[in-house]
């Protein structure tokens, strides 16, 4: 195969050769450094005991130390629970502000607001939180005077997985927003009226046309929306510190620290795991908005 | 007859679903301002606001974060236009490797990526397999940790800074304006100064405007190279203070709605406004 394609190549891109490569090594250098080198030294890293032999135990104990289960636990948890929750809600915005019959001028202004909030993340965020559910927040107080139920006593906490999920729901859903606009932008006037004529109300047009040809990109983003919360690290230590609720980010920064583990292997493992994770989320990602290119755009 | 009726009807679901999402949107907003506006008892007022902009380790802070994102931007472009430039003029075979590579920053997160990076460069570096030794370890010098802080970030905003400069040369003739350019006699330096940037100076400004506000309150790679930055500032001023943080957190979503609102000008509603350093 390789010895038939070689030449074919070869007439095909006369003047491609290898000094025109040297124009990209500035780049790749700097992907080497920073990129590559310190992924490569977790990486290795995470097979070796602290005698610096190989070994498999560390990838064993991912699977066996309740610690690091549980801090994995929570954060695929709140993760899966965010995604799903802001996943719904985002395509019911984004489908109100498109194809919902909203006037044409509260669009942008929705867009312009989800970039906006889908980047307000982090320590500010938190803060925002305190001050709106916390123990003397905003709604908490209006709560108090108009229904005189105090949250914290019917067993709310913003400290809580509850609580962390409102708040990570805050940059989740602009971020479907931001995704699902433009693909329902993609839905075909046609269809729909192709569908009217053949009798469907609707419900049926819905249900039967629009998102079976939807699905593939609403699930798709909500992948991403899980790697977005699941890589999620100042939020959660903004607002719970480094108290019960431990996602996984928050673990591996007290790895970074101190070797809290006493195995550093072990920390690099934890840290593969993670980009194993995301890697795998990416590539359902990509694979379902190609599917999704089949129809829309 | 039908779908006049239907275009008619009063979308009142489409409402409901806005109107929550307008208060989700707001009320956190809403809430940190009243709050930040209430340092002083039973006035409302920018006491809270003066005091924290006042304090000295705040300017320090913030001044060196905002120099953090500016040098970021500077070498990002320096970097990433050539790049693209000469991938779409000489190299078309390197676009798949190279826009896989700008894709890994959502592959590895920043907590990762800081673990590596200290992991790599607090040791000496020295030639592989001998023990020479080249350079001391870079986290040891403020200078090499400034390298270290601005590659990482360059690192975060890679993905958004690559996207925005290679669609901005999509949609001019790169290889035109440089056979007219070299026809009149420019060098390559001044082809990518005076003809290739201009060029995209709309998506150069879009994907600066992403990175500032991703480098700006920025935590996790300033918290473990142990700069003192803004973000890690805030974080510590929320565990000893109530209102001055809430008053910065607010300044910070005004900042970042500047940061959005100038992409989505430049862009025409089109750009790439969403970046994702939570």
């Amino acid at each position: 195969m390789a010895q038939t394609t070689f030449p074919d190549l070869k007439t095909k891109r006369p003047r491609s050769n290898l000094k025109n490569w040297i124009g990209v090594v500035p780049f790749f250098l700097f992907a080497i450094l920073f990129i590559f080198l310190p992924s490569m030294r977790l990486f290795v890293g995470a097979f070796l005991n602290n005698e610096g032999n190989f070994t498999l135990a560390n990838i064993r104990d991912l699977f066996t130390d309740p610690y690091i289960i549980n801090g994995y636990s929570m954060s695929i948890r709140i993760s899966a629970v965010t995604a799903i929750g802001g996943g719904i809600f985002g395509f019911l915005l984004a489908y109100s502000v498109t194809v919902g019959g909203l006037p044409k001028a509260i669009r942008p202004v929705l867009i312009t607001f989800s970039g906006v909030a889908s980047n307000f993340a982090g320590v500010p965020l938190a803060f925002a939180f305190v001050a709106t559910l916390g123990r003397t927040g905003f709604i908490t107080a209006l709560v108090k005077s108009i229904f005189h139920v105090n949250l914290y006593d019917v067993g709310f906490s913003l400290y809580s997985f509850a609580g962390l999920s409102l708040v990570y729901m805050y940059f989740q859903f602009p971020l479907m927003v931001l995704i699902m606009a433009p693909a329902l932008d993609g839905l075909k006037r046609e269809w729909r009226e192709a569908a009217e004529n053949l009798g469907a109300n609707t419900m049926q047009y819905w249900l039967r046309v629009a998102f079976p040809i939807l699905l593939p990109s609403i699930l798709g983003s909500m992948i991403l929306l899980f790697g977005n919360a699941f890589g999620a690290y100042a939020t959660a230590y903004a607002l719970v510190g480094q108290g019960q609720m431990q996602v996984i980010t928050i673990e591996i920064g007290a790895q970074i620290r101190g070797d809290v583990m006493h195995n550093p292997g072990l920390g690099y493992a934890m840290a593969m795991g993670m980009v194993f994770i995301m890697a795998v989320s990416l590539t359902g990602y990509s694979w379902l908005q190609r599917k999704t290119e089949r129809w829309l755009k | 007859m039908k779908a006049s009726a239907r275009v008619r009807r009063f979308p009142f679901w489409s409402w409901v679903w806005f109107f929550l999402g307008v208060l989700y949107f707001v009320m956190p907003l809403y809430a940190l301002l009243d709050f930040s506006l209430r340092m002083e008892r039973d006035v409302i007022g920018l006491k809270a606001y003066a005091s924290a902009f006042a304090d000295k380790e705040f300017l320090q802070t913030f001044g060196y974060s905002v120099f953090l994102a500016a040098m970021t931007i500077i070498v990002s472009i320096i970097l990433i236009v050539p790049t693209a430039y000469w991938i779409r003029l000489r190299l078309p075979e390197a676009r798949r490797i190279v826009e896989f590579i700008t894709l890994l920053p959502f592959v590895i997160p920043a907590i990762i990526l800081v673990f590596g990076l200290i992991r790599v460069y607090s040791s000496p570096i020295s030639i592989p397999f001998t023990e020479f030794s080249l350079m001391a370890p870079l986290t040891n010098s403020r200078f090499g940790t400034n390298i270290l802080m601005v590659g990482g970030y360059m690192v975060l905003g890679l993905p958004y800074m690559y996207r925005s400069i290679d669609t901005g040369m999509r949609t001019v003739d790169v290889r035109t304006l440089t056979e007219a350019a070299q026809s009149l006699g420019a060098n390559w330096f001044t082809i990518i100064r005076r003809v290739i940037l201009p060029n995209v100076r709309t998506a150069l400004l879009s994907g600066a405007m992403l990175i500032f506000a991703i480098v700006v309150g920025e935590v996790i790679l300033a918290t473990y190279l142990g700069v003192s930055a803004f973000g890690p500032y805030l974080l510590l001023l929320g565990r000893a203070r109530a209102f001055e943080p809430a008053a910065l957190s607010f300044a910070t979503f005004l900042l970042t709605w500047v940061a959005m609102g100038i992409i989505q000008l430049v862009t025409g509603g089109k750009g790439e406004a969403t970046a994702g350093a939570h």
